[in-house]
């Protein structure tokens, strides 16, 4: 059994991270460059603020963009492009394939309770999934532009992981379990990170414009459902496929 | 018996359900959370990508 679950979410997992990798490139990566040159100073956000007009300071930093960012990285030594660039692709995968492994697990727990997995489920369990391990957590710590303003670390990936797991363990309940006993304690779970509150920062101070940040937050969590989307429904179809 | 074999079974079953989780949680926590400094550089961009709290 261990052998299908890691299979199937190994594939799964891989064609998700290379998706996420594809959507990244597309509609992300350009933010996080943007966001690193106001952190390492190369753009300054009140320069472009003064610019004559609305229209000029939206134009700006993008007109700056590549030249900078070239410079920075020659001047600091950093990876080349396409090192970094091949790191994000390993890395989407590894991520996807953990939440894949995530995934393939829980449909293992559900079937033990007889309930069938297939495409359909899987949907609607990686929409689930989206909103446990992204959606939530972005809640109280929004994914962060480099350079943004944040509490301590540790507080946080503390408060994240604990996001992740009530919301996960809620809407589980919240689908499956029987009973307003169960169903108010889902709520409760979901509703607990909030209530406690993430980490945050004594004062905000961050460089970048806040418009570069929003754009940052909405893609990621934009791109994030449509790969969590595609990585349920394919994990849900191979589960299916495997187990009739 | 039957019921010997079908607890076995589904006790077998758990145990490969914690197995994956554990796998799934510790490459997560390995590729998005860890706090080596080469760990972090390579997973930099993904990391903010996916929203885990980086610096």
């Amino acid at each position: 059994m261990i052998q299908r679950m890691v299979t199937s979410a190994l594939i799964a997992g891989f064609v998700a991270g290379l998706l996420a990798a594809l959507l990244h490139f597309a509609f992300v990566q350009q933010y996080i460059l943007l966001g690193e040159q106001y952190e390492s100073g190369a753009l300054t956000h009140f320069d472009a603020a003064h610019s004559t007009s609305d229209h000029g300071a939206m134009t700006a930093p993008s007109e700056g963009d590549d030249h900078a960012a070239q410079s920075h990285d020659d001047d600091a030594g950093e990876a080349s492009p396409l090192v970094r660039n091949s790191l994000t692709v390993v890395f989407a995968g590894l991520i996807y394939v953990a939440y894949a492994l995530l995934l393939t697990a829980g449909f293992g727990l559900a079937q033990s309770f007889g309930i069938a997995i297939t495409a359909r489920e899987g949907l609607l369990w990686g929409i689930a999934g989206f909103v446990s391990f992204q959606l939530a957590p972005a809640l109280g710590l929004a994914p962060e532009l480099p350079g943004t303003i944040a509490a301590d670390l540790t507080a946080r990936q503390i408060w994240w992981w604990g996001t992740a797991l009530a919301t996960g363990t809620g809407l589980a309940l919240l689908a499956y379990g029987r009973g307003y006993l169960v169903w108010g304690a889902a709520v409760l779970l979901l509703a607990a990170p909030h209530i406690i509150g993430a980490p945050l920062p004594d004062g905000f101070w961050g460089v970048a414009p806040p418009e570069v940040g929003a754009m940052f937050s909405a893609r990621v969590l934009g791109t994030a459902l449509v790969v969590w989307a595609v990585l349920g429904w394919l994990a849900g179809r191979l589960w299916s496929q495997e187990n009739t | 018996m039957t019921t010997n074999t079908q607890a076995t079974a589904k006790s077998s079953a758990l145990l490969s359900v914690l197995f994956v989780a554990l796998l799934g949680g510790t490459i997560l926590f390995v590729a998005g959370h860890a706090q080596s400094a080469a760990l972090h550089d390579a997973a930099h961009d993904v990391r903010h990508a996916t929203g885990f709290p980086c610096h």
